[in-house]
């Protein structure tokens, strides 16, 4: 995927986040809803060094992965309306979405939850000699969930081919890093499995495009597992209730001006690979996308009660 | 069994307050802890954010970090290291922050905490508690809105609570700390923003008291936490069509206070059991056993239950609202059977 396709990517996801806010905050949606602004980098750029065949597990933040693994604003949207045509055919919601024919293997409620399941489906790759890989993202506050533990022993004792993507956002809902990690670097703990680590700027989409091919290309030459600690800040607040009193109003200024968007916006200006005037128009198109998703998502039936009760056994 | 909202050896007094749900449990916390230095919090995001539901709100100023501690998102090793503190003479009380949660700590719970006593020839004490923020009604969709107790009532040694009321939660949350066995705690998310009158100062609530709700002839309703109050408003509704429903609140599971339920049934011979839970092996199915054994004679009609579908609880909230049991489920099981 070229630069510009990522920009418009992270555009996508930003204004599809905006939108959910936006409803959540006016009533329109229910339940709650985990929103990735700020972190568009390492969802598109690890999904841009990635082929159509590999695959992603996702975590309760999972939007901007979907749509970066190539989901459609408008079926995610539906899921969130609770929508026959959602993803998961309204039975999931913000959480719980999965297209597999699009090797997104599920976001998910429960912290950590994908880690394991990423190792798995990696076994299942390599017990049928095929090349694609797994990638797994999950939050700094999984890193120490048990499951962590035990899947990244395997995955390296196994060498299945999996890339552990920790996004390092500095906080698990109020929980600073601080906190709960007595070391300065997650990326340091793959040296205790026997995989390689590398800490990455996870504001830099071109960074995360980078470490994730070179680990995508080593896990598909029988190289096994990596992990990626992906540095980045999730902007808004854990979900639609927080009052955000664990951080500071600076912080989070400080983290605005690194913006991952303006980011690659301005070094595509800067190279002469974008104008000012395409920027905009990449903005409205998305823009767009996102209210036809809204009218999709609104014009879809409601599921009839009946429905609760069908698809709890294959 | 108990006919007032608060009984047993507190000194309530007759002055009442209103309160939240979560102000009640927030008190019973912070007494226990005043009481009892040996009393202390662990969990997700309990001391600046307050707890997901801000039951904790507060404490960290008032007790700091030692009794009130975050921990990282560790559910199987916080639970452990609780059991391990508690064996030790602490009293722990754990937050975990959905009780969809509990599955990643069920072998510090199964295995260890309920077995202890009994396995190593009753020397060992694990006066834990287990705060379960759980059930649906929020539209947060499969992996956080379950209401598991009925795992619980399959393990010997652990204790199961389930207050409907504001000040059942805090009497009884505080009786739960000052008990010397691992105590599962439920605390119907739905019912946190429910606020009622409570009785000033401190009291506390035995467990395995059933609460009479309401009286009534025709046919007994047997429920807990918040079905007990959709119990309660069935009550009403059949009130106005001239059935008298006879509400019980088990307030916990285990201990069971199936004596209630028993003279509850003898007096009207029809009972509907209630569970927000999932059907298949659920805790009606215990109840309905119990009261075939010891209840038999006095049936005239089938025993009935209202319960979740099983089904895992769907996201879509129109989805979620036509698989919880309410009222009118309710009332419509306790008429069929009251006319039958
Ligand atoms: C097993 C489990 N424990 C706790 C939670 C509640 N919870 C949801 S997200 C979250 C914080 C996760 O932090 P992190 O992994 O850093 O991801 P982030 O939210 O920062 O993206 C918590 C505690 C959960 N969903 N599942
Ligand atoms: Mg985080």
């Amino acid at each position: 995927m070229d630069l510009l396709e990522c920009y418009r990517l992270m555009w996508r996801i930003r204004l599809f986040e905006e939108k959910v806010d936006q409803f959540f905050g006016d009533g329109t949606l229910r339940g709650t809803s985990h929103l990735c602004v700020g972190q568009e980098a390492t969802a598109v750029g690890a999904c841009a060094a990635l082929r159509p065949t590999d695959y992603v597990t996702s975590t309760h933040r999972g939007h901007g992965h979907f749509l970066a693994k190539g989901g459609d604003p408008r079926r995610l949207m539906a899921e969130l309306f609770g929508k026959a045509t959602g993803y998961s055919r309204g039975r999931g919601g913000s959480q719980h979405m999965a297209c597999y024919a699009l090797g997104f293997l599920g976001s998910n409620g429960i912290t950590g939850g994908g880690i394991p399941i990423a190792t798995g489906a990696a076994l299942a790759i390599q017990r049928r000699r095929q090349s694609h890989v797994v990638l797994c993202f999950f939050g700094d506050g999984a890193a120490n969930q048990g499951v962590f533990h035990e899947a990244l022993n395997l995955a390296a004792v196994w060498k299945l081919p999996v890339i552990y993507l920790c996004e390092n956002n500095l906080y698990a809902m109020s929980t600073p890093v601080r906190a709960t990690f007595a070391i300065p670097r997650i990326a340091a703990r793959a040296a205790a499995y026997g995989m390689p680590g590398h800490t990455v700027d996870g504001n830099d989409l071109q960074a995360v495009r980078d470490a994730v091919a070179e680990a995508a290309s080593r896990a598909r030459d029988g190289g096994g597992p990596t992990l990626l600690e992906c540095q980045t800040y999730r902007l808004v607040g854990h979900s639609k209730s927080d009052r955000r009193v664990y951080r500071t109003r600076e912080e989070e200024e400080e983290w605005r001006a690194r913006d991952p968007i303006l980011r690659l916006g301005n070094a595509l200006l800067a190279a002469g690979e974008l104008t000012e005037a395409q920027a905009a128009q990449i903005r409205e198109e998305e823009a767009r996308e996102i209210e036809e998703a809204v009218a999709f998502a609104r014009q879809s039936p409601v599921l009839p009660a009946e429905a609760a009760l069908e698809g709890v056994y294959a | 069994m108990s006919n007032q909202d608060v009984s047993g050896s507190g000194g309530a007094s007759d002055r009442f307050r209103e309160l939240y749900f979560t102000e009640a449990l927030r008190e019973a916390l912070a007494e226990e802890m005043e009481r009892d230095p040996e009393v202390f919090l662990l969990g997700e995001d309990m001391g600046v954010y307050g707890g997901c539901f801000g039951v904790t709100r507060g404490l960290l100023e008032q007790f700091g970090p030692e009794r009130v501690r975050d921990t990282p998102i560790s559910e199987a090793g916080v639970v452990g290291l609780a059991v391990g503190a508690a064996i030790l003479g602490a009293r722990p009380v754990v937050e975990v922050m959905f009780m969809d949660f509990i599955t990643l700590a069920m072998d510090q719970i199964a295995n260890h905490a309920a077995k202890f006593r009994y396995m190593y020839g009753e020397q060992a004490r694990v006066p834990l508690v287990i705060r379960c923020p759980a059930g649906a009604g929020r539209a947060y969709g499969a992996t956080h809105s379950q209401t598991l107790e009925a795992w619980f009532l399959h393990v010997p040694g652990l204790k199961v609570v389930a207050p409907a009321t504001a000040a059942d939660a805090k009497g009884l949350l505080k009786s739960a700390i000052r008990d010397d066995n691992p105590v599962i705690f439920l605390e119907n998310k739905v019912l946190y923003q429910s606020r009622e009158w409570i009785p000033d100062g401190e009291f506390t609530i035995p467990l395995g008291r059933a609460r009479r709700v309401c009286e009534g002839g025709d046919v007994t309703i047997v429920a807990y936490s918040r079905m007990a109050r959709e119990a309660e408003k069935a009550a009403s509704i059949l009130a106005e069509e001239g059935i008298g429903a006879e509400v019980i609140d088990l307030r916990s599971l285990v201990p069971l206070d199936i004596d209630a339920v028993v003279a509850s049934v003898t007096k009207t011979g029809r009972v509907v059991l209630v569970e927000e839970g999932t059907r298949t092996g659920g805790v009606c199915a215990e109840l309905g056993m119990r009261l075939f054994e010891e209840a038999w004679d006095s049936l005239d009609a089938p025993i009935q239950r209202v319960t979740a579908p099983d089904i895992p609880i769907p996201f879509a909230p129109e989805l979620e609202a036509a698989v919880i049991p309410t009222a009118a489920d309710i009332a419509a099981a306790a008429r069929a059977l009251a006319e039958s």
